[in-house]
């Protein structure tokens, strides 16, 4: 029997958590509508970068907040340099060659970090891992209120930077006509690796975000990238309001199925809605590309 | 002349044939040939657990303590019975998954295993006994608590470890012991336990027993492995209030209840945990040490009292790994095949089923009684009850083994 009180926090942490599905989701979002690839080494760069983040606290003793600008960056390069010289080579252009790439990859990536770092689970405990804000309704933990407000944030930012930079213009360019982006001077195989960079760097942003309440494994990524799929779909391939608000409504509908129908038939929720949208609008909430 | 000429012809041949076999056996490796013609033909034992997946890390840890146990019979001289015969470890990953697992055992088959070692989950064990039955192949069960696995009539199948069956019994027997010496404080309880064959099973037999010791159950949580949120099972737990909280599920699920409680300011009287995944474990006590005090558990444990154990701990640790159940059960399953191996003296399937179901092996330094296997079920195996006390797990009954006292309720 579920009391109307534990509802209200219900619904919080799923926001919560839907605020951090929505920023891997935007990496997600962001690689198919300029690249037109589903990325499936997403979960797999999601694991790297929760890693990176981990060493970079266990080893350096830097604070995974603090690790952001680290981070970010890092994989941005990562992410531009897999695309220019392993994907868009490998891929020669055709969709089907760069998923079967992308799927390789993923695959790859988790091997080599179970022979890297073994099956070993990586946590980590800070200052601020079991304090909570009281809202009076709820007691959220520090961890999951800076990441919805982090993740808030972090899609505001690239938001922006689609909307007003020579760079977002370009990308939002490339999306739409790559022929025509061609002919007025744009270097698409540059841009190509800069959007899938922006995708991934989006993933060290998230890890960073993560990793305070939840740890590092080599299969942590398939956890979340399924989830990842099911938002785009529903928020509508390649937007980023869409990646927000269906990351929000996932973390939401995930959470109350978890309280009303258990743990483990909450998700039939998530995967109800993924097949609602498929048969009832197959573009997504948002449908239309970046 | 010609003849001579021949004669030398010939031999140059010879030689040159001679040098060109020679080549080829250094380039294949069959240049051991010799060595290995004369020691005794290896015993092949497939050793399998899931290293990838879900439940990967326990995996890892299990095939770590197995191939300790292999390292050391090797290097005492192989089996002395079959010769001074080395045990060949054939490794297999399940990848968490029941189906894989069988998969596996046909190829053990195919390369003509003696035995077959592990298996780890019960859901995984399940399905490899029953695979390893239609071959007659000789299984030894590292963990897999799940009673079914010894009570499906199984020929081949060795258990050596208790099953959840023994687990749940000794816990609520415990459970009631504490509970009356501080004065019955805990009347209530929830169960929280991960939805396979071994989370489940265990809150069955969990929910029919607590009744018989005045403890009411007011609510069963299940939930999947893996599972990343706690938050709605702990808000749940927060508004049922009861007095303990019983989980029974895998390591990285534990750790997150564990957290989340702390961060959700849930604190009953007690966490006290039947085969609780991180209950009994050292890393999460090293990485969590606020989440993990005062954390009680009924599991596998060694008799802390004897040297072996403190030694492979010493030897695990030094490897970098952690000393858990996983590590010294897989340990013991493997020199428990090899004291059946001795005795039958034969790497036939047939006669190494007949050693194991008549072992009285005593080598082991488990809080055991005598070896004694019934059904495929040793009925020494026993359960001891653990804390976590002063940032390290000590064991808190039966007396015999115990080298601390019960702390409950836990200190606010």
């Amino acid at each position: 029997m579920v009391e109307a009180a534990i509802i209200v926090p219900a619904i919080l942490n799923g926001l919560t958590t839907g605020a951090v599905y929505a920023l891997v989701a935007l990496g997600l979002t962001l690689i198919y509508g300029v690249l037109h690839i589903i990325n499936f080494a997403h979960g797999a760069l999601l694991m790297v970068a929760l890693y990176g983040v981990y060493f970079l606290y266990a080893l350096a003793g830097i604070d995974p907040y603090l690790a952001l600008p680290i981070m970010i960056p890092a994989m941005f390069a990562l992410g531009y340099l897999l695309q220019r010289y392993v994907i868009g080579r490998a891929g020669h252009g055709k969709d089907e060659n760069v998923m079967l790439v992308t799927l390789g990859l993923s695959i790859v990536i988790e091997n080599l970090a179970l022979y890297l770092w073994s099956s070993d689970t990586r946590t980590i405990e800070t200052a601020y891992g079991f304090a909570t804000v009281d809202l009076g309704v709820a007691l959220i933990a520090v961890p999951k209120a800076v990441a919805f407000v982090g993740a808030l944030a972090i899609t505001a930012v690239l938001w922006a930077l689609m909307r007003w930079t020579d760079l977002g213009k370009a990308i939002r360019a490339l999306a739409r006509e790559r022929r025509g982006a061609q002919l007025v001077g744009i270097d698409v195989e540059h841009l190509y690796a800069v959007s899938f960079g922006i995708g991934i760097a989006c993933l060290g942003a998230a890890a960073c975000l993560l990793l305070p309440s939840y740890y590092a494994s080599p299969h942590i990524g398939s956890a979340f990238v399924l989830i990842a799929f099911t938002i785009v779909v529903l928020g509508g391939m390649g937007s980023f309001i869409g990646a927000l608000v269906g990351g929000l409504i996932i973390g939401v509908t995930e959470s109350l199925g978890g309280l009303f129908l258990g743990e483990s038939l909450g998700k039939i929720g998530v995967f109800l809605i993924f097949i609602a949208v498929l048969l009832f609008r197959p573009t997504g909430l948002f449908g239309q590309r970046v | 002349m010609s003849q001579g000429n021949r004669g030398y012809s010939l031999s140059r041949r010879r030689f040159l044939r001679g040098t060109a076999v020679g080549g080829l056996a250094v380039a294949s490796g069959a240049i051991a040939m010799p060595h290995v013609a004369r020691a005794a033909a290896p015993v092949r034992v497939g050793i399998i657990h899931p290293v990838t997946g879900a439940v990967s890390y326990s995996g890892a840890q299990g095939r770590a303590g197995a191939m300790m146990a292999v390292d050391e019979i090797n290097a005492a001289g192989g089996i002395k019975s079959l010769g001074g015969a080395m045990i060949d470890a054939l490794l297999a990953d399940a990848q968490s998954k029941a189906d894989v697992g069988a998969a596996q055992i046909e190829k053990y088959n195919d390369a003509g295993v003696s035995a077959v070692v592990g298996g780890y989950a019960s859901f995984i064990c399940l399905a490899t006994t029953q695979a390893a039955a239609k071959h007659g192949i000789p299984y030894v069960v590292d963990v897999g608590t799940d009673d079914r696995i010894v009570k499906a009539g199984l020929k081949n199948t060795f258990r050596f470890s208790p099953g959840y069956g023994v687990f749940v019994d000794t816990a609520i027997k415990a459970l009631d012991q504490i509970n009356t010496a501080a004065g019955r404080p805990a009347k209530t309880a929830v169960i929280v336990h991960e939805d396979s064959a071994f989370g489940t099973g265990t809150a069955k037999l969990l929910q029919k027993q607590l009744g018989s010791i005045a403890i009411n159950v007011l609510e069963v949580m299940k939930h999947p492995t893996p599972n990343l949120d706690f938050n709605n099972i702990v808000l749940r737990i927060k508004a049922a209030n009861p007095d303990l909280v019983i989980p029974a599920n895998y390591y990285n699920e534990y750790v997150l209840l564990a957290r989340t409680m702390l961060q959700q300011r849930v604190r009953p009287k007690a966490i006290y945990s039947v085969l609780g995944g991180a209950a009994s474990q050292y890393k999460f006590v090293k990485d969590f040490p606020q989440a993990a005090a005062y954390i009680m558990d009924c599991n596998h444990w060694y008799n802390p009292h004897k040297e072996a154990a403190l030694a492979l701990r010493k030897r695990t640790e030094a490897k970098g790994l952690y000393f858990t159940y996983e590590v010294f059960l897989n340990y013991e399953a493997v020199m428990l095949l090899a004291d059946a191996l001795e005795r039958a003296a034969s790497t036939d399937r047939a006669k190494i089923i007949d050693a194991l179901a008549s072992s009285e092996w005593a080598g082991h330094f488990m809080p055991y009684g005598p070896t004694r296997f019934v059904g495929g079920q040793n009925t020494g195996a026993r359960a001891v009850n653990l804390q976590v006390q002063d940032n390290d797990i000590r064991v808190i009954l039966p007396p015999e083994f115990a080298n601390a006292k019960p702390i409950f309720p836990m200190p606010a």
